[in-house]
């Protein structure tokens, strides 16, 4: 009997979401399904979260605004967990589901999962921050397919060695880089080719593990170096650290540090022993809510507002938050500009789009559908970001 | 001796034959569409990575938390020869080569750490899943951190059910073999088993190779299935899931795993648009069928072509 019971329960439960499910999806026919895959739940749904909330946003408003050619727009969400797995089963029932593109995902990994599978189905795949180099990449080829509206790695490590060896006019640099990450390695790697085409040199370049918290022992070596500039080629997880321990070890108390946009994450400051220890820092990403455009200005109270609103909460908009509300207005320009829901049309459009005004810069393509945009030079005095310098690419 | 083509294995042998044209139709007519197709690969997979603990943990009553790390070098491997050679013989190679290294991984671990009474096995293959996986981040040959991608898709029905069919003929035979008996001996009691004359170790190492292996053929399976690898999908969590499948079914029931995984398929697919409580929905379903059923759904009982006779037989004693 109690086993009866049990099977019950469990079955209430599954049929009372079935029900819900089927109850919500008769919707009148004149919409344009865009299908989002996202990590919403798992290791790494605080990339997937500001996204979903970015697409929801520039949805509303284009609903709002009397969607595109007189359709609205319906997003279809699904969470893929950061598991290769449901990202596939994911898009497999995005395609049923009648999606015209798929926006999504948030990390390189999950959408080069989807990506061959939405290339076999033509169906666009528009990643707001997936930055590994073979996002967009069929072998060799370009897949036709696949989209980006961020830069990629190669493109922040010249423009940090540009920025090193230009603004912060350094001639000698120590690179510390994590042997435990690709994104580290490559950054640190085109650094250096960037840093010496520019005259400088890389005097060491210092190795650790990803699970390392001690870094003493190697910033005490390299205090011993005359050196302008230290690039710590790392997310904050280990980058605060370093930062942290670094301004406490003699002779490095005030040099130079720069990063990529890893920089970018509110626990730096901890991380770092307090805010009182993050100066002369410097890194780069993609958005910055210091830049006086009055775009980005209206972009950041629209997003408080909306996401008070919808989910309680003002949320300040982060690089990620900024590059899918400029991934999803993108793909509306697009499917406006091909005046079809056909995704070949879809397609097309969007890799014509030429310098779309987005607010993370004005946005192309070039030919492996990578965005061709300025990067946000950030800097950081006693944590506070109080400067953005945009490079242009 | 029985004749193999007895009653009971031709019924199995037309079970086997049935379901696999029936859905094979099915597909064929688009009424299990792509999306179910790809719930049906997953299934599969685990079926095969859920039997194969079972010899480890439900079998031989040794706990192994490492699981994924056996999965991941197969699945590593099939991506390396894939890459170059992107057919089904490509595959064949790969699993071969996983299959390889993974039974010399086990091997090394299982020798030492078996000839203890205890956990420790629990802890020794939690440690070594670590390793597989650090030096996968490291390796240049497997793309590092970030894997490899672009893997080609060539899993299809005919070619899982092939290998689960393969799983579940080797795993029973392994369980109904007089190893098997020997490893379930180890399970009631090691000390009896021990003064009954049985070779612990050596026993105890047989089935944690017997699983690694399957895993690292299941590994292979699930790299051309899903186009990319990378070694962070093959943590401690997986090795996990893999665990839930064998205790949820019945430590020591393959049907009971069978079962199990497909009823975790269909919760996965019926929670999937619910992404905020789906974990919540997951973990609250287990708990409730632990506490109703805290040996599993089927315990350590099978469900086979057995049953059947034996079935009517209770039927007509009720009556009477």
């Amino acid at each position: 009997m109690k086993k009866l019971l049990s099977l019950l329960v469990a079955f209430l439960v599954i049929g009372g979401l079935t029900a819900c499910s089927s109850g919500s999806g008769e919707k009148v026919a004149e919409t344009i399904k865009i299908g989002v895959n996202l990590e919403l739940t798992g290791d790494v749904s605080v990339y997937g979260i500001p996204e979903r909330n970015a697409f929801e946003q520039a949805t509303a408003e284009i609903n709002a605004a009397g969607g595109i050619d007189g359709k609205l727009v319906e997003l279809v969400i699904y969470d893929n967990a950061y598991d290769q797995a449901k990202a596939v089963q994911n898009t497999e029932k995005l395609i049923e589901d009648g999606v015209v593109a798929i926006l999504g995902s948030a990390t390189s990994g999950m959408t080069l999962a989807i990506a061959p599978l939405a290339k076999d189905n033509g169906l666009v795949v528009f990643t707001p921050s997936g930055t590994n180099s073979a996002v967009t990449m069929d072998g060799t080829n370009v897949n036709p397919w696949a989209f980006r509206a961020c830069f990629i790695d190669p493109f922040q490590g010249q423009v940090l060695a540009n920025f090193a060896s230009g603004d912060l006019g350094a001639k000698n640099a120590v690179v510390m880089v994590n042997s435990g990450s690709e994104y580290s390695k490559e950054l640190a790697r085109i650094f250096t080719e960037q840093f010496t085409a520019n005259g400088g040199k890389v005097v060491e370049t210092a190795s650790y593990a990803d699970a390392d918290t001690d870094y003493k022992a190697s910033l005490t070596s390299i205090a011993t170096k005359s050196f302008e500039v230290l690039f710590v080629a790392d997310y904050a997880k280990n980058a605060g650290l370093i930062i942290g321990q670094a301004r406490s070890t003699a002779g490095l108390e005030t040099v130079n540090i720069i990063g990529p946009d890893g920089f970018e994450d509110p626990a730096l400051n901890d991380l770092a022993g307090g805010a009182q220890n993050v100066s002369n820092v410097f890194f780069s990403t993609h958005f910055s809510t210091l830049s006086n455009d009055q775009q980005v200005a209206d972009f950041v109270k629209s997003h408080a507002a909306f996401t008070l609103e919808k989910y309680g909460k003002a949320e300040v908009p982060s690089a990620l938050t900024a590059l899918a509300y400029d991934a999803a207005y993108m793909l509306f320009k697009a499917i406006d500009n091909a005046d079809s829901t056909d995704p070949a049309a879809i397609r097309d459009a969007l890799e014509a789009l030429e310098a779309f005004d987005g607010v993370t810069g004005d946005i192309s393509f070039d030919k492996f559908h990578n965005a061709v945009k300025p990067a946000f030079l950030i800097e950081l005095n006693n944590g506070v970001p109080v400067n953005a310098t945009i490079v242009n690419p | 001796m029985k004749n193999v083509l007895n009653k009971r294995n031709l019924i199995t042998l037309v079970i086997i034959g049935v379901l696999f044209f029936v859905v094979q139709l099915l597909i064929k007519e688009r009424i299990i569409t792509a999306y179910m197709r790809s719930n049906i690969y997953w299934i599969g997979i685990y079926i095969i990575l859920g039997l194969s603990l079972n010899m480890i943990i439900g079998i031989t009553g040794q706990l192994s938390l490492g699981h994924a790390g056996f999965m991941s070098i197969g699945a590593f491997a099939a991506a390396v020869v894939l890459k170059t050679n992107p057919t089904l013989t490509g595959l064949f190679i790969g699993i071969g080569i996983g299959v390889l290294i993974s039974l010399a991984v086990s091997f090394v671990v299982a020798v030492p750490t078996l000839r203890l009474k205890g956990d420790y096995l629990a802890i020794a293959t939690l440690g070594v899943a670590e390793i597989i996986r650090i030096v996968l981040n490291n390796l240049s040959v497997t793309g590092g951190a970030s894997g490899i991608s672009n893997i080609k898709m060539l899993m299809s029905w005919p070619l899982l059910y092939t290998f689960v069919i393969l799983t579940i003929f080797l795993t029973h035979n392994f369980k109904n073999s007089a190893i098997g008996r020997a490893c379930i001996s180890i399970k009631e009691d090691e000390i009896a088993a021990e003064a009954m004359g049985i070779n612990t170790t050596k026993y105890k190492v047989i089935a944690f190779m017997f699983g690694a292996a399957l895993a690292a053929m299941a590994g292979s399976l699930f790299s051309t299935t899903y186009y990319i690898v990378k070694p962070d999908s093959f943590g401690v969590n997986t090795s996990i899931n893999i665990l839930i499948l064998v205790v949820f079914g019945g430590m020591g029931s393959l049907s009971g795993t069978i079962i199990a995984t497909f009823i975790i398929g269909l919760v996965n697919i019926v929670l999937q648009p619910y992404a905020e409580i789906r974990m919540i929905l997951y973990a609250l379903i287990l708990i409730i069928v632990m506490i109703f059923r805290p040996q599993g759904l089927l315990g350590s009982q099978e469900l086979s072509t057995k049953l059947l006779p034996n079935f009517k037989w209770k039927r007509k004693e009720k009556s009477s």
